[in-house]
């Protein structure tokens, strides 16, 4: 006997991430979903992120690690509110522990909820959250043959963000590569040269950044 | 590992129908887009772990990988994208718009026969 179905495999995972992408809409907030490898300064990018636009955007984040909330401390430092979910070895974050994170965070006094995904470029992209925008980070020392290597993560971004670009001079990256490849997966991503460290090329980010949440608002 | 979650996933919406049918299930089929990244291996030792104990254990997971179409900007034509050559398969303009990427679908669940 043949049960023919099609049912969405992870269609629970996906009726949370319209909840979720539901309580973003109702209350104007933009969601971020944050992807990259670990190392690639995520963290870094936010923190400078929220104490750059502190008087523009009232940010809070949601931080997704395997273990440990040293992440949310340092979003805390920056001046911003945060929530660790800690996944005790999941590889990704799923549209459940955003939903109850958005809850613990009291998000709907934000502008703006950034989700730190778990540090990963395979995984995660297969999980809708309810965002609004899925931002991808890659940055210089990790190579410049990651877009061609992870097709999936870089075709589904809204927005990449080359990072680490004071080290340009230092390592052997084809930017123009780069380039290539992502647009060969994804015509339509805006793409950032940015260092977090330094401060380069943020304004371009945070204006892409400002004209998304007031869309929202 | 993603996997992992789409065997748990798979295993709980088949013994749900297992418990509905009364029957025991020998087969699925699942199918997977070119950008949900669905490693093969991954995936049926993911479901052999999930499924073990259970009324599925060494059930037959059939793994379908659906080819993403785009379609060209320059002469219309829709082909089969090939990220080695991501080119027009016609005219070989690199100018396409990507149609939607397959979903993970649980096609098919396969039971065993009352009579056998």
């Amino acid at each position: 006997m043949k049960v023919s179905l099609n049912q969405k495999i992870l269609s629970r995972n996906e009726e949370c991430a319209q909840k979720n992408k539901a309580f973003f809409a109702e209350n104007g907030i933009l969601c971020l979903n944050v992807i990259s490898s670990p190392g690639s300064g995520k963290t870094t990018t936010i923190s400078r992120t929220i104490q750059d636009l502190h008087d523009k955007l009232t940010i809070g984040v949601i931080e997704g690690d395997i273990k440990t909330d040293t992440d949310a401390q340092k979003i805390r430092a920056a001046g911003a509110e945060a929530v660790q979910i800690e996944t005790q070895g999941a590889c990704h974050l799923s549209a459940e522990q955003v939903h109850r994170a958005i809850e613990a965070l009291g998000a709907e006094k934000m502008d703006v909820v950034i989700i730190e995904n778990v540090g990963n470029l395979v995984c995660p992209s297969a999980f809708d959250l309810g965002e609004s925008a899925r931002v991808i980070l890659l940055s210089v020392p990790e190579g410049d043959d990651k877009p061609v290597k992870y097709p999936g993560t870089f075709a589904e971004a809204d927005a990449v963000l080359i990072n680490k670009i004071d080290l340009f001079d230092y390592i052997d990256f084809n930017l123009e590569r780069v380039l290539a490849d992502i647009r060969v997966v994804n015509p339509d991503a805006k793409i950032f040269q940015v260092s977090a460290t330094t401060g380069e090329g943020m304004e371009q980010w945070y204006e892409w950044l400002l004209e998304r949440a007031n869309k929202k608002t | 590992m993603h996997e992992t979650a789409v065997a748990e996933s798979i295993l709980q919406t088949i013994l749900q129908h297992a418990e509905e049918t009364g029957a025991k299930p020998t087969g699925a089929i699942i199918s997977c887009g070119q950008f949900n990244a669905l490693n093969d291996e991954c995936m049926q030792f993911a479901f052999e772990a999930a499924a073990g104990g259970t009324i599925c254990e060494g059930m037959n997971l059939t793994i379908k990988h659906i080819p993403l179409q785009a379609k060209c900007k320059q002469c219309r034509v829709t082909f089969e994208f090939n990220i080695y050559s991501p080119v027009c398969s016609q005219c070989e303009s690199a100018e396409y718009d990507f149609e939607s990427d397959a979903p993970l679908l649980l096609e098919t669940i396969e039971f065993e026969d009352e009579t056998q």
